[in-house]
C-alpha cells in the first residue's frame, strides 16, 4: 500500500480534482489538504512510524494554498494559536 | 488586447472563448434578424396609405406569432446550455498557478513542485520601450505552458480585485480569504492581456494582468530562471 502511496507521490503534477470540493470555492480544499498534513504527522509519528504517506497532504496543500496563508498558519501552529484542531 | 475602435470580442485564445465567440455571434444575429423584421414591419406600417378597420382575430398568425418566439428561444437556450456545462467540466490541470490580488499588483505562485513566487507590476507609461502597450504592459509576466489544462486559483490579500483575460475567457473575483478557481487552455502560444476588474482604489486602472503561453519547454527554462532570480 505504501508503494502505490509513493507511485502517486513520485508521479505528482498537481493536486487532482478532489469530487469533495467540486466547485469554484476551493478554500475548505487547501484548508483540509493543511490539516491533514498536520494530522497525519502528528499521528504516525506518535507512533513512531514512517511520515511518507503524509508528504500527499503536503504537496497538495503547497499546491492550492497561497504561500501568505501557509506562513500564517505556520507561525499560528508554532505559537500555539491556530485554529483548526490537528 | 483590445483595438482601438474594436467592435466584437478579442481573438480567441482557448477553445471556451471559441466557444462563446462563437454562440455570441449566433445569438447577435438572431437579434439582428429580430430587429430588422421588426424595423421593416414599424416603416412599413407608418408609411402607408392603406387602412383596414374589419380585422376582428385571426388564429393562423397568433399561433405563428406565438411558436416562432418559442423556437427562436429554443434554438438560443440550447447553445447556451451546451457552453454554460462544457465550462464547467472536470478537468484534470497539468499545473495550478495562484493569482493573488493586490492594491495595487498581482503576485503569482507556482508551488508545485518548489515554491516560486514573484510580484507583477504595471510598466509606467514613461518607462515604456517602442511597441509596448500602454497601461498594459506587466515587468513580470505570468508564463504558462501552451496547449496545457491550467488550474487558477485567485484570491486578494486586501481588498476585492478580480482577475480578467478576455481572449482566454477567464474571469474571476479574487476576494480575500476565498479561494476561488478557474481553468483555461492557452490554444496558441501568444501574449495575452486583461486588466483588474474590481474597484479597488485609486490605482484599480493600472493593475494589468499578462499571460504568456509558451511551448513547455520554454516555460521549465523560464521556471528555472525565476528561481534561480528569487
Amino acid at each position: 500500500m505504501s508503494d502505490a502511496v509513493q507511485e502517486k507521490i513520485k508521479n505528482y503534477r498537481t493536486a487532482p480534482f478532489d469530487a469533495r470540493f467540486p466547485n469554484t470555492n476551493q478554500t475548505r480544499n487547501c484548508f483540509q489538504n493543511y490539516l491533514d498534513f498536520h494530522r497525519c504527522n502528528k499521528v504516525l509519528s506518535a507512533k513512531d512510524q514512517d511520515t511518507t504517506p503524509c508528504d500527499w497532504y503536503r504537496r497538495v496543500y503547497k499546491s492550492l494554498c497561497p504561500i501568505s496563508w501557509v506562513q500564517k498558519w505556520d507561525d499560528q501552529i508554532e505559537a500555539g494559536s491556530f485554529p483548526g484542531k490537528i | 488586447m483590445a483595438h482601438p475602435s474594436q467592435l466584437g470580442f478579442q481573438d480567441a485564445a482557448s477553445p471556451v472563448m471559441e466557444e462563446l465567440l462563437h454562440f455570441h455571434d449566433h445569438a447577435l444575429m438572431i437579434v439582428f434578424l429580430i430587429s430588422t423584421f421588426v424595423l421593416y414591419i414599424i416603416v412599413a406600417m407608418v408609411t402607408t396609405n392603406l387602412t383596414n378597420k374589419f380585422i376582428l382575430d385571426s388564429q393562423e398568425i397568433e399561433i405563428i406569432w406565438t411558436l416562432l418566439p418559442a423556437v427562436i428561444l429554443i434554438l438560443i437556450a440550447l447553445p447556451s446550455l451546451r457552453i454554460l456545462y462544457l465550462m464547467d467540466e472536470i478537468n484534470n490541470p497539468h499545473l495550478t498557478i495562484k493569482a493573488m490580488g493586490h492594491q495595487w499588483y498581482w503576485s503569482y505562485e507556482y508551488t508545485d513542485y518548489e515554491d516560486l513566487g514573484f510580484d507583477s507590476y504595471m510598466i509606467f507609461t514613461q518607462d515604456l520601450t517602442p511597441g509596448q502597450f500602454r497601461l498594459l504592459e506587466v515587468d513580470h509576466r505570468m508564463v504558462v505552458p501552451m496547449e496545457s489544462p491550467i488550474r487558477a486559483l485567485i484570491s486578494a490579500e486586501d481588498v476585492l480585485h478580480s482577475w480578467a483575460v478576455p481572449s482566454l475567457g477567464v474571469k474571476m473575483d479574487a476576494v480575500p480569504g476565498r479561494l476561488n478557481q478557474t481553468a483555461f487552455i492557452a490554444s496558441r502560444p501568444g501574449i495575452f492581456y486583461g486588466q483588474c476588474s474590481e474597484i479597488c482604489g485609486a490605482n484599480h486602472s493600472f493593475m494589468p494582468i499578462v499571460v504568456e503561453a509558451v511551448p513547455l519547454v520554454h516555460f521549465e527554462n523560464w521556471s528555472s530562471l525565476m528561481l534561480e532570480d528569487a
